[in-house]
């Protein structure tokens, strides 16, 4: 009888313990950054706020140019989600719904592209993007960006639209719809959930996104958030309030659309990445 | 929650396309017209993928073989040095250290991931549905945390003074951690990089792994256990072998994600202290941008492409046969 208590409780104790092992960081942050300042030079923690604030959220949002960042990084993000889930949406009909030569070896260097080290190519690009004066532009970034997050949309949505029942499409051709009418009226509301999902990955990424920006844009006009979020700490001192609003303000986009979208969103990246 | 994602782990949507598309379109009478869409919709993607990701790989091999300092960039000198840049780096014991350092670092990682991933997945498969959605709150906070947000929390919460993690390691009492700085050793700044790797890669395995076992038909078990097989006997014979295809994917996924992972490194110590936490990937941008010898970079940047693809090759070869096999 002992042993089956234990046995009943030991997993809901380690949930419980893992559980906050993997929130206390993100309530930390949060804490942190609603914490008076004595509060956070303390020799005894505080884990509470107990009088919040927002005086740090004010002097992270009054930082230097903190609104053309938020600008650029908005930019940049979804102008480049918005080509690849365009370019991926033609790519992807054509190869979830069509034979053609060449799809094979297409879908291949999907899947190659989809692993490319794009870390260890910033520098080659830098090289490039100077050639071509461009540096300090969001342009460059836009569409290196564009790319990155293209092989996985297409692989994803190629999967949505697959999933997508080929009769209907066929019915509404019967009815008289061409072929990209089908598409448009029929597949294309249908592909909604998984347009959003897909886009919710790439918009991870490229709201992430650090060694490019890092490389390409020194002026801080054309640089994204987390650029400056990396350099926040040594530009205010060691100010941890201010970074961790800084820091909460940048997370929270993120957090709010993974809340929503992540059962769709687990579907999606399952399906892309790991192939079963 | 789970829903989206048996269906997913099942077989996915996206490996639904082979069963989508194997028989040939019985449409009659495809005008040349019909027969070119195909091509008109994938060109945009062949087009910028060639243009961009294609250009940039070319370039960076190009790069690789030539003298880059600063008088040839400024101006615009190309200089080629024939493979001098590789001769360096491969005869340089600096070089090699990185790479061991690299590797280690990979595996480490990967080990922990996959080892407290399963644990954790298969820790929700047992829960009751209050405990299951509880962890599962914190997995995805954690997973939803931005890498960038996260390296500044980690870095508070590591910090010297006033970092929570020395204040908690006082007062359990190992004294010597009272005002213990993380980032001025080797091995610290490597662990704190870990913590926060762990961290953040856990919940994707997690939460993969325990929707993988929700598509374990229950059949299995129930014959399994008429058969007089115990808890452990139907993990070796029924869950092992059922999540061993997933599980292979995951742990190769995760070699190419931690081996190339620039911004936690990078983030949180610059690779220091005295570049004794340069991974491949920080160690070719210090090569190529500190020491501003681009053609050097980029000859460990193609170095390093090389080592990822030999620790991966066996997973990109079973990928691309099964994939030839299923299209």
């Amino acid at each position: 009888m002992r042993r089956s208590t234990l046995g009943r409780v030991w997993p809901g104790a380690t949930a419980v313990v893992l559980f906050l092992a993997f929130v206390f960081p993100v309530y930390w942050m949060f804490s942190t950054a609603f914490k008076a300042n004595k509060d956070i030079v303390s020799e005894d923690p505080v884990w509470f706020p107990t009088s919040p604030t927002f005086e740090h959220f004010q002097r992270a949002v009054q930082a230097d140019g903190f609104w053309t960042l938020v600008r650029n990084s908005f930019t940049v993000t979804l102008v480049a989600v918005a080509l690849s889930l365009v370019i991926a949406l033609l790519a992807s009909f054509a190869v979830a719904r069509m034979r053609f030569k060449g799809r094979k070896s297409f879908i291949l260097v999907m899947m190659m592209a989809q692993m490319a080290p794009w870390e260890v190519m910033a520098l080659a690009y830098y090289i490039i993007v100077r050639d071509a004066e461009m540096l300090n532009s969001l342009v460059p970034l836009i569409a290196i960006y564009t790319v990155m997050v293209l092989p996985f949309t297409v692989l994803t949505l190629r999967g949505y639209v697959a999933a997508v029942p080929k009769e209907l499409e066929e019915s509404a051709m019967v009815d008289g719809c061409t072929r990209a009418q089908a598409f448009i009226k029929v597949i294309f509301p249908l592909l909604a959930p998984g347009l959003m999902a897909t886009s919710l990955f790439g918009f991870i990424t490229v709201w992430n996104e650090f060694p490019y920006v890092l490389i390409l844009n020194k002026d801080a006009s054309a640089q994204t958030l987390p650029v400056w979020l990396t350099g926040f700490r040594t530009a205010f001192g060691d100010d941890w309030g201010a970074t961790m609003a800084a820091s909460s303000l940048f997370a929270v986009p993120i957090l709010i659309l993974f809340v929503i979208l992540q059962r769709k969103a687990v579907g999606g990246l399952t399906s892309g990445a790991v192939k079963g | 929650m789970s829903a989206q994602i048996e269906e997913a782990t099942a077989g996915g949507p996206a490996s639904r396309t082979g069963k989508g598309t194997a028989p040939p379109p019985p449409r009659r009478g495809p005008g040349r017209l019909a027969q070119g869409t195909p091509y008109l919709l994938i060109l945009p993607a062949a087009a910028v993928t060639v243009l961009l990701l294609g250009w940039t790989l070319l370039k960076n091999g190009l790069l690789s073989f030539q003298n880059l300092g600063p008088r040839q960039l400024i101006q615009h000198l190309t200089e080629w040095t024939g493979t001098d840049n590789y001769a360096e780096q491969l005869g340089s014991s600096e070089f090699w250290g990185v790479t061991g350092r690299s590797v280690v670092f990979t595996l480490a990682n990967v080990v922990l991931i996959m080892a407290l991933g399963c644990f954790i997945g298969l820790l929700l498969a047992r829960l009751g549905t209050a405990l299951r959605l509880l962890l599962s709150l914190g997995l995805v906070l954690a997973w939803a945390m931005p890498v960038v947000a996260a390296t500044t929390v980690f870095q508070w919460l590591f910090d010297q003074r006033f970092g929570v993690v020395n204040y908690v390691l006082d007062a359990l009492g190992w004294h010597s951690m009272a005002g213990y700085s993380w980032t001025s050793g080797q091995f610290s700044t490597f662990f704190v990089i870990t913590v926060l790797i762990v961290w953040q890669s856990v919940p994707f395995v997690a939460i993969n792994l325990y929707a993988a076992t929700t598509t374990i038909p229950k059949e299995l078990y129930e014959a399994a256990s008429l058969d007089g097989a115990g808890s452990w006997k139907q993990f070796t014979s029924v869950t092992f072998p059922f999540l061993k295809p997933f599980f292979l994917a995951t742990t190769f996924l995760e070699v190419i994600w931690i081996f190339k992972s620039f911004t936690q490194v990078f983030a949180i110590n610059e690779g220091g202290p005295d570049r004794l936490t340069e991974t491949l990937p920080v160690y070719a941008f210090q090569e190529g941008f500190g020491s501003q010898h681009f053609g050097m970079g980029a000859a460990v940047s193609i170095l390093t492409i090389v080592i990822l693809l030999a620790l991966t090759a066996y997973y990109l070869r079973l990928v691309l046969k099964q994939e030839e096999d299923e299209l």
